[in-house]
């Protein structure tokens, strides 16, 4: 089962901003991280990541638990940077056969894995945090994104844990049909494609009677919508995001001012 | 509600863009306001066209139509506020993560005043007897509540016209009296009614018109359900339609059970099935019944060697399984597993791999290493048994409801399993098909193939079952839904 029910207590005080106001906050905290190459700025923007976390009501292992493709990407990075990069350059630290770790190369690898939790996480953590619903209707009356947009992606989002069982169903279905892969890795690659394609099939159809249902409604018929659920961009929701680029810009200062720097581009 | 003057259709019918036969035709009608009509008619006579063209959900560009349809002297299309439909599958017809948001979602559409939505919101609720608070997720309820909140989602917009296109065919008689009771307590005097529905004992309480669609075009029959059946019973009943108050006689075994098959001892899945203990003979129909949640269809998966078991065993005789009969059945290879026991499954199109009904029947044939013309022998005859030889060039899914049904069965048999394990396999059927399925089912098991039925359809046990076994719903684990399958 996919899970995509936000985790965080619900009455924190910055899990209770807007959703809107979260996602620019996130998205903008990650893009001026993204400017420098070295481990310092990251460094110190998971540091404020993690020490704000609690005001975002997500507990520690809670994230660990949702954050646990991003560490086995950093794991990957780390042993594909120590045993394959080409550049050697620092002090040998490490000599085993033909695996040489040096200084350099490992300086390296903790910047690119630093560098992928402080873009990642502010990501997480807005999503543990914001109810899929509440992002929609943010987006639509903050951010003035279409309806047509917001909603149909909500309504299709809802369908998504649906997927997974429809997978297992197709797949027993076809074994009784006398279908199996066997030990054979093409046969099991076709068997794949043809399963995905069966349930992309059905997926459509259940999305078109989606459609036909909301178009019967009413959805996107050319009556100006009202909103059910107000959603407010308030001072606290504006001094978020204005706090996100602030703690960004402070953690590249530092590294600046540490002669760390090393800027993406030029 | 708003009301209504009336629906005029004159000589109306559509084709879809791309068909060469018109899904409705030559439909003169016209229904009053506050009528309860029941729409019935053969299986592709058109009634959901009917009612998508009612609700304006035919757009002019997506076919060709004749004749005129109206609603207050309006099209259709131009007056949809006037219009609310449900549709027969509840997973594709709620929009929101929430029950309350769901409701609203079609009076912001509208552009109700804030400050009304939410009184509304309840009221509707309130009207359908919805048991929940509004912010209860919506895949947290059963089918049957799932439906009711549908209604409560088209009541709410008050409409002056309600379409409600089988509402009842993917639920268990739980969950369907539920929404006929729901759509009895909602509707305002003046509403207007038009309800499409197979099961026609059940939907006579809703109604007091029955119009009777013929599959060429055109009414056949229109006028008081007295009337309508006493002229029209025997005519209906042979196209298919569930007239009340006729009985099927039962096919029992007329000999005694065969080689014992399959055993089950203290068989289970726990959360999703407790301990169960079974035998199937050849030669015998056992019935497998029970609530909702009682993994009913669970069941079916680990006799089908689907599943693997979570506790217990189940054996397979040597009769059944020749020297595999050592292993259980879940660890056999496919082909060795279709041509033993065979599955029919609730939803037909998951069962389907083709890209035509000929290949779809020459399929299990083929992966259990026959020759092609034996292939061929054994296709030919379940087309004709089945009446699908016109359809052999088809694509499965273009098929309709009671087709798919045929064909998922054919391709069970096609590898001639001597047991056969089926979830629901008259779910949503005209009479017509479940007549045909009794006479197969029972033919199959008096030339000595076992039968194991999972249903909720009571009428096709008492036709059919020589034995029954009752499923108890296991306690719940705390802030579980329902079991959502029917």
């Amino acid at each position: 089962m996919i899970s995509i029910e936000p985790v965080a207590a619900p009455g924190a005080p910055l899990a209770r901003r807007n959703p809107v106001a979260k996602l620019a906050a996130a998205l903008l905290f990650s893009f001026i991280l993204v400017a420098t190459l070295d481990p310092v700025a990251p460094a110190i923007a998971i540091a404020v990541e993690l020490a704000l976390l609690p005001l975002f009501g997500v507990r520690y292992r809670v994230l660990a638990r949702r954050a646990w493709p991003l560490l086995v990407s950093a794991a990957g990075i780390l042993v594909t940077l120590v045993l394959f990069a080409a550049e050697r350059s620092g002090r040998v630290l490490l000599e085993a056969g033909p695996v040489v770790v040096t200084s350099g190369v490992l300086l390296t690898a903790l910047g690119l894995v630093l560098r992928t939790f402080a873009v990642a996480l502010p990501g997480v953590i807005v999503f543990a945090t914001t109810d899929a619903t509440d992002l929609a209707d943010a987006l639509i009356q903050n951010a003035k994104a279409p309806a047509r947009f917001a909603i149909g992606a909500l309504a299709a989002f809802r369908l998504v844990p649906l997927l997974g069982q429809e997978w297992q169903a197709i797949s027993m279905a076809r074994r009784a049909r006398g279908v199996d892969a066997g030990r054979n890795p093409i046969a099991k690659l076709r068997l794949f494609v043809s399963t995905a394609f069966v349930l992309l099939v059905g997926a459509i159809r259940r999305g078109t009677r989606l459609a036909v249902a909301m178009d019967a409604r009413g959805f996107d018929a050319g009556t100006p919508r009202t909103v059910a659920r107000r959603q407010r961009f308030t001072t606290a929701d504006a001094l978020l995001v204005a706090g996100a680029v602030a703690l960004a810009a402070a953690a590249l200062t530092a590294s600046i001012l540490l002669g760390t720097y090393r800027p993406l581009l030029g | 509600m708003g009301t209504l003057s009336g629906v005029i259709l004159r000589g109306f019918g559509w084709r879809h863009a791309g068909r060469k036969r018109w899904a409705v035709r030559s439909v003169d009608l016209r229904i009053e306001s506050g009528e309860r009509v029941l729409l019935l008619g053969p299986s592709g006579a058109g009634k959901s066209t009917l009612l998508a063209a009612l609700a304006g959900l035919l757009p002019e560009d997506s076919g060709e139509q004749e004749g005129t349809v109206e609603i207050d002297g309006l099209d259709p299309r131009k007056g949809r506020e006037r219009v609310g439909i449900v549709f027969q599958d509840p997973e594709s017809q709620l929009v929101m993560a929430r029950c309350g948001d769901d409701v609203a979602f079609g009076l912001e559409n509208r552009g109700v005043p804030a400050e009304e939505i939410w009184p509304r919101v309840d009221d509707a609720l309130r009207r359908v007897g919805f048991p929940y608070h509004r912010d209860r997720p919506t895949a947290a309820l059963s089918g049957g509540e799932q439906q009711r909140l549908a209604l409560a989602g088209a009541l709410a917009l008050r409409p002056g016209l309600l379409l409600l296109d089988e509402p009842t065919a993917n639920l268990d008689p739980a969950g369907a009296t539920l929404v006929r009771s729901a759509v009895a307590g909602a509707l305002d005097a003046d509403t207007t009614l038009i309800l499409v529905e197979h099961r026609v004992a059940e939907a006579l309480p809703l109604v007091d018109r029955v119009v009777v669609l013929e599959a060429g075009g055109g009414v056949r029959a229109d006028g008081s359900p007295e009337a309508v059946f006493r002229d029209h019973g025997d005519a209906l009943a042979a196209d298919g339609v569930w007239v009340p108050g006729r009985t099927v006689p039962p096919r029992r075994a007329t000999t005694a059970p065969g080689d014992l098959l399959l055993t089950a001892d203290r068989l289970g899945l726990p959360p999703r099935l407790a301990p169960t203990d079974l035998a199937v003979r050849a030669g015998e129909a056992l019935a497998v019944l029970g609530p909702n949640g009682a993994g009913k269809s669970t069941l079916a998966l680990l006799l089908g060697g689907l599943l693997p078991p979570g506790g217990g065993t189940l054996t397979a005789s040597a009769p059944l399984a020749g020297r595999d009969a050592r292993t259980p059945p879940h660890r056999w290879r496919a082909p060795a597993l279709a041509a033993r026991i065979g599955s029919v499954f609730q939803d037909p199109e998951h069962q389907f791999v083709t890209g035509t009904v000929f290949d779809e029947l020459a399929l299990g044939p083929r992966r259990t290493g026959r020759p092609e013309p034996e292939v061929r022998a054994v296709v030919d005859d379940l087309l004709a048994r089945l009446r699908l030889g016109a359809l052999a060039g088809a694509n499965p899914y273009t098929l309709s409801g009671g087709e798919a049904r045929r064909l998922s069965v054919a391709t069970a048999l096609a590898t001639a399993p001597r047991l056969l394990i089926c979830d629901e396999p008259t779910f949503g059927q005209d009479r017509r098909t479940w007549l045909e399925l009794v006479d197969l089912f029972a033919d199959l098991r008096d030339a000595g193939h076992g039968i194991v039925t999972v249903t909720h359809d009571a009428e096709f046990v008492a036709a059919l079952a020589d034995r029954q076994l009752t499923l108890a719903r296991p306690a719940p684990a705390p802030g579980t839904p329902d079991g959502d399958r029917p």
